[in-house]
């Protein structure tokens, strides 16, 4: 296993961070080592096991469909780095 | 007797006996949170015309005689839990200022039984880290030996106990965040059973693994306070609609005949040799007191920590994906169009660890590696839960260390993240089973570090532990030590 400065890049653009040279460098180094470790996961035997998201058998969870309040738009809004009315503000997205 | 001394319980009964009022109860945390903050560091935001607001409110029930357990006790939380009006950071720059417009159901559910709030606790960021180096707000010290970390996540939560701050804190505990540092800080800390209790309002890190618990001086306090906040809420539909026990009514019934097994693989060579005497010695205490002990075997054990940061990072790295600078939280002004807003935004938000988790977790679930990583650690967290239900039929509980060694040096580990997510070996398998597990006082190191012990619960099962762990309490007097600072 080894990690390249290129893999972080790919995988830094994919989860939207923008990292330094010396980030980058620190980074491949580091998964490196972590993905080396995790490579012990190989040794077992997993044939015919369920995967588990969840640790609770559940089913799903239904409530009834009754109308109730909500936070309102001022709440909602008042977080907003920006805000245009009743709306998030973001950069132009369409040139 | 101090009154930042107290227990919930000493503390309740002042305040029903009018000894002491919740103003002054709360005044006088609120001096000793002033006086020693400085050398400690738990709190990122600190409260008062909130809390001595709650306090009046507390004095003025008391007189009417609707006095709950809680009922004008100064508790605070960790910074992960929305308090509505009051600032929630998670220990990151990201949420520097955040407001949360409504609150967390832990924490509503303490408020509506009188508790006082007066503060938020400091934190490993996004609570990935165990020793709260990860924080944006600076680290918070181990009250005991103020060089050495106060292990994490929940360090704030466990330092300000262990210092007096508060009567009793809420953390959360991913893969031992609540247990690790109350080890390390010489309190009592709960994990309960994913789904014992609700995780609405709590900041998500890994939502499959991610459970809120307490923080206490005594395990009659730890049954208080899990008694208050768990139970089914609606608005998680992963809380679990079992009926919540009365915790504080079966602390007493003694440990005659209960089967606690010894797992092997937790008994380990590399264990600190101070850790292994404090194991040995609770041995005794429970074989003195009529307990019976089996040895078992967790047999994929040391799989856990592998598994455990491939699934927690695939999960952190969805659950960290809403921090893009678009509804709250941090925005760069640098930004030239929508995905530079959000890249930016992030990338200045985001310390570290939690970029090199959010990394780790997004190359896992990646194109090329999803089955590899993702799915393959799955399957072996099936196999992880197997060896708990497995070894369960023949216990009643487990007692084991809580980490393999007393409390590390600031800055000894950061690093090297490896080394770090190693410390966690014996709290991770818990959270990736979904069961319960308590940390409780076992001794002192000879530089005179706290060392905890853990006794794991079969799922739902706290009432076992809490009893089982307020036996050993009664035999002992490791809990009535006090961290002087």
């Amino acid at each position: 296993m080894k990690i390249t400065v290129a893999d972080v890049e790919h995988v830094a653009r994919l989860a939207r961070l923008e990292l330094t040279t010396a980030e980058k460098e620190l980074f491949a180094g580091q998964m490196d080592a972590i993905l080396g470790y995790v490579e012990k996961l190989k040794e077992v035997n997993t044939e015919g096991i369920v995967p588990t998201s969840h640790a609770v058998p559940m089913e799903n969870a239904f409530r009834e469909d009754i109308v109730r309040p909500s936070i309102g738009l001022e709440k909602a809004l008042a977080n907003a780095p920006e805000r245009a009315g009743s709306f998030f503000a973001v950069p132009k997205v369409i040139e | 007797m101090n009154i930042f001394d107290m227990t919930i319980h000493e503390l309740h009964t002042a305040l029903e006996g009018k000894q002491v009022s919740s103003v002054e109860a709360t005044t006088a945390m609120l001096e000793r949170i002033e006086s020693i903050e400085p050398r400690v560091g738990s709190f990122i935001t600190v409260t008062p015309e909130p809390a001595l607001a709650a306090a009046r409110t507390a004095d003025q029930r008391i007189a009417e005689g609707k006095c709950h357990l809680l009922t004008g006790i100064p508790l605070a939380l960790k910074d992960i839990f929305l308090t509505e009006g009051i600032r929630t950071t998670c220990g990151s720059r990201i949420l520097d200022n955040f407001i949360p417009p409504y609150s967390a159901t832990s924490w509503e559910k303490l408020r509506d039984r009188g508790a006082v709030l007066l503060g938020k606790l400091n934190q490993d960021e996004f609570a990935m880290g165990s020793s709260n180096e990860s924080s944006a707000y600076g680290t918070t010290r181990n009250p005991w030996d103020t060089t050495r970390i106060p292990g994490g996540s929940s360090g704030g939560s466990a330092a300000a106990v262990a210092a007096r701050q508060a009567v009793a804190t809420l953390g959360t505990d991913t893969g031992g965040s609540i247990r690790q540092p109350a080890s390390h800080c010489g309190c009592v800390g709960l994990k309960p059973t994913y789904g014992r209790v609700s995780r609405y309002g709590v900041i998500a890190y890994a939502s499959s693994l991610d459970q809120v618990g307490p923080l206490t001086r005594d395990v009659a306090d730890c049954a208080v306070m899990l008694e208050a906040v768990a139970g089914h809420d609606p608005k998680d539909s992963t809380s679990v609609d079992t009926p919540v026990p009365n915790y504080s009514a079966t602390l007493k019934q003694g440990v005659k005949g209960l089967k606690i097994g010894l797992p092997k693989e937790y008994f380990i060579d590399g264990l600190d040799p101070e850790v292994q005497k404090a194991m040995e010695a609770a041995i005794e205490t429970y074989r003195r007191l009529g307990a019976e002990f089996v040895d078992i075997s967790l047999p994929n054990t040391d799989y856990a920590v592998a598994t455990y940061y491939l699934i927690a990072t695939a999960e952190a790295s969805s659950n960290l994906a809403r921090y893009e600078g678009v509804r709250f939280g941090h925005r760069s002004e640098k930004a030239e169009g929508l995905i530079d807003m959000m890249t930016r935004s992030r990338s200045e938000g985001f310390g570290d660890e939690v970029k090199r988790r959010i990394m780790l977790g997004t190359y896992a679930l990646s194109s090329g590696y999803y089955d590899a990583y993702y799915v393959k650690a799955q399957k072996v967290r099936t196999l992880i839960m197997n060896d708990f239900i497995k070894a369960f039929a023949d216990v009643d509980v487990m007692l084991t260390p809580v980490a393999p060694t007393p409390a590390f040096k600031i800055g000894e580990k950061v690093g090297d993240p490896l080394q770090m997510y190693l410390s966690d070996i014996f709290t991770i398998p818990v959270n990736l089973a979904g069961t319960c597990a308590m940390s409780l006082p076992a001794g002192f190191s000879a530089s005179g570090l706290p060392i905890g012990l853990q006794l794991i619960g079969k799922p739902f099962d706290e009432e076992t532990i809490l009893r089982a762990g307020y036996a050993f309490e009664q035999a002992t007097e490791w809990h009535t030590r006090k961290a002087t600072i």
